[in-house]
């Protein structure tokens, strides 16, 4: 099953790698994986999706606790939650192409963010299965390059992940 | 206000912390540091004559102790020849410090001389692994790794100190804090009340319960809490490699060692229980054989320090994160207090059970006439010394025959490399023992094969009069190997056989020691005693013992607990 794991960790060089390191040691998968600082400037965010069996879960979890520099960790597909990724997709648009690539970026709400006489930029935010979703309706075959941030994820409602 | 250089820094800090040892090698990127430890006297400094010796003397040292080893050493190759020691250290839960030398921090990343990424090489293998950025830090960041170092599960801590943080003519204010605190570490103190509560009526209604204890008995010095409940609850004890003198090896309710060489009535006591309380141990490939056959009908309670050990392999009843003192100590208490007692019946008929488990087998093995056996040298070393002796090993046939006929009756008297299985390991890390106990026996047993890999110490033991009792059960064979090759491999001996082995006896005179051969069965009683009464040498004995015997018990590859070789021809 799909996890989406948010972790707090000191924001000192090296500790990345260890949560890296953590996952190819221990033969876990690691689907994206986004990092940066927090308003806390000596905390970092981490968010992470997986996959495995539940005992696998729950080890990579135990796994990353036992980590010295992560403060805190919440798999946040245990409840309900927001998740994001951001895209940003080149795709060929000359001649009636460039309406019908407006139009299907409009219904997927998202924007085009630079012009050229033959290229489109979009950016699309919003989960991961609505980005595949925008990549199959506009089809491979007019896709230039495709750069996607990973998932971030928060918990809906009063839950926190803080100190 | 004091000020001080980082290496005179370093030093202090180390003073402050109470180390009386550090186990090294100079070069390069440590050099600063050498200096600062030459105008001082309160640290003393081993010598080794390679890098991962220093570690295994540091690990010897922590097992025999329970204090954390230290280790010093410089950048690149002299880092990285420490990598084996420190992985040994780390899979066992030894805790350690591993100061090591790096180039000045403004080479960092240019392929300077001597340059290793340390921290990045030593990250698998660490409990954790610090850095220093700055002189001022180096007090806080000694205090900190022996912090982690030595609380909660513990182990190995690698520190990186840069040339340019122990600059001898930079001083700054020296500060070694009082107490540690970090906000992303806090090791469990106590164990649940209401898991511990719930375990303590488990083993009160227990029909068929067994206790299998670990290493964690040691580490967290629990043996006599241990020792306490067990009576109390009257239940068989078994425990794992590692927790070897966690449990008196000859009181009756011990039933020995388990697992894949493991007692026959430890494995089937195992295999039959309805309750299975685990302490300090984990469930690991060479105890349960194949998982989905492990002990079908038994419930388990884990007690570990460690949340990631339970349930990893073996899924926990009822788990209980904590220190296994704290925890055993509620758990007499509770015991104390129930109005609930042991089921007598129940007990009184499965120690009949297991009374005729022991007979059947009893780690009987056939002698000959002859030829001297392995399992012999063990059992009459053991008489000698009365079962008192410290005992480090190397790993193979001889590690077993060594865990399997010594009777230990006491912890961290037991010294070997039960996770990783480092040879290499044995004679450093007896030297280490020695070291702080002068006094006792130290045996290091091995073997031809195991003892050639850091051989090179006799020269270390020479310097710093280590009279440590080499004995070197040689079988002129890699015999481990050879066992697989014959049980599996249908005797093809493919690469075990030592050719062209030194002469041992001539070989330890060149180092300054003694060399005692024994090659006659009649020889033996009365060459070991002559051995031992050369308090003050080190000997080098080499014994010739059967070429051909192989270890008994042995669990069948992928079977359950119960399922064994007992000799080379019976199989249960």
């Amino acid at each position: 099953m799909r996890r989406i794991i948010s972790v707090l960790l000191e924001n000192e060089p090296g500790a990345l790698s260890r949560v890296v390191g953590l996952f190819s040691q221990r033969n876990y998968n690691i689907e994206t994986l986004t990092v940066a600082p927090t308003e806390d400037e000596t905390l970092s965010r981490l968010t992470v999706t997986t996959t495995g069996s539940d005992k696998v879960i729950e080890q990579i979890t135990k796994q990353l606790n036992k980590l010295i520099e992560v403060v805190k960790l919440v798999d946040l597909t245990e409840g309900s939650h927001i998740e994001r990724e951001l895209m940003l997709v080149k795709l060929k648009a000359t001649g009636s192409q460039r309406a019908e690539i407006k139009r299907t970026v409009d219904i997927f709400r998202g924007q085009i963010v630079d012009v050229t006489s033959s290229v489109y930029t979009v950016q699309l935010a919003g989960d991961s299965d609505k980005l595949d979703g925008f990549i199959q309706a506009v089809g491979t075959s007019g896709v230039l390059e495709v750069v996607r941030t990973g998932v971030s994820g928060i918990a809906r409602g009063e839950k926190v992940l803080s100190l | 206000m004091e000020l001080l250089s980082g290496a005179d820094m370093l030093i202090r800090s180390l003073q402050d912390e109470g180390i009386e040892y550090i186990y090294g090698y100079p070069g390069g990127a440590a050099l600063h540091i050498y200096d600062a430890l030459f105008r001082q006297d309160k640290v003393k400094h081993i010598l080794v004559r390679h890098e991962q010796a220093a570690v295994h003397m540091a690990d010897g040292y922590a097992r025999a102790t329970g204090k954390p080893g230290t280790v010093l050493v410089t950048s690149g190759p002299g880092a990285t020849n420490t990598i084996t020691g420190i992985a040994t250290a780390f899979m066992d839960s030894i805790p350690m410090v591993v100061l090591c030398g790096q180039v000045a921090s403004t080479l960092i990343g240019e392929d300077a001389f001597q340059e290793t990424d340390m921290i990045g090489v030593s990250r698998p293998v660490v409990k954790h692994n610090l850095s220093v950025r700055h002189p001022e830090e180096i007090p806080e960041v000694i205090r900190k790794a022996y912090y982690i170092a030595s609380t909660g599960r513990p182990g190995p801590v690698v520190v990186d100190i840069p040339k340019d943080m122990t600059t001898p003519n930079e001083r700054y204010e020296y500060v070694f804090p009082k107490k540690i605190k970090l906000r992303s570490y806090n090791p469990a103190i106590r164990g649940h009340a209401g898991q511990i509560k719930k375990a303590v009526d488990m083993l009160l209604a227990a029909k068929r319960p067994i206790i299998y204890a670990g290493g964690g008995v040691i580490l967290g010095k629990a043996s006599g809490q241990l020792t306490e409940l067990v009576r109390m609850l009257g239940h068989p004890i078994t425990n794992t490699l590692m927790g070897i003198g966690c449990y008196p090896a000859s009181d009756k309710q011990h039933l020995g060692w388990l697992g894949m060489h493991g007692t026959y009535e430890s494995n089937m006591a195992m295999h039959h229980s309805d309750l299975i309380l685990c302490v300090g141990a984990r469930f690991d490939d060479r105890v349960t054989n194949a998982t989905e056959k492990f002990c079908p009908g038994a419930r388990i309670v884990h007690i570990d320090i460690d949340p990631a050990s339970i349930s990893k392999t073996i899924d926990a009843d009822v788990p209980i994160v904590g220190p296994v003192d704290a925890v055993l100590k509620e758990m007499i208490t509770l015991v104390k207090e129930s109005k609930e007692k042991p089921d007598a019946d129940a007990l009184a008929s499965w120690w009949r059970q297991i009374e005729e488990w022991r007979a059947f087998h009893g780690m009987r093995y056939e002698t000959s006439p002859d030829v001297i056996k392995p399992q012999e040298v063990i059992e009459t070393l053991c008489r000698l010394t009365k079962g008192e002796a410290f005992v480090t090993s190397d790993v193979g046939q001889h590690q077993m025959f060594a865990a399997q006929y010594y009777k230990f009756d006491k912890p961290n008297r037991w010294i070997n490399s039960g996770g990783l299985g480092t040879m290499g390991f044995g004679l450093p890390a007896a030297m280490g023992v020695k070291l702080t106990h002068p006094d006792d026996e130290v045996l290091c047993i091995t073997g031809e094969g195991s003892i050639q890999m850091n051989i090179q110490e006799l020269s270390t033991c020479n310097q710093y009069n280590l009279p440590v009792k080499i004995i070197n059960l040689n079988n002129q064979a890699l015999g481990m190997v050879k066992q697989w090759q014959d049980m599996n491999y249908e005797s093809r001996h493919s690469q075990s056989y030592m050719e062209s082995l030194p002469d041992f006896i001539k070989l330890a005179e060149a180092y300054g020691h003694v060399g005692v051969r024994i090659d006659r069965k009649e020889d033996l009683e009365t060459k070991l005693k002559e051995v031992l009464a050369m308090k003050d040498k080190l000997v080098f004995v080499d014994i010739y013992v059967d070429r051909f015997e192989h270890v008994y018990p042995m669990q069948v590859a992928r079977g359950s607990m119960k399922d064994m070789w007992l000799s080379k021809t019976e199989r249960v």
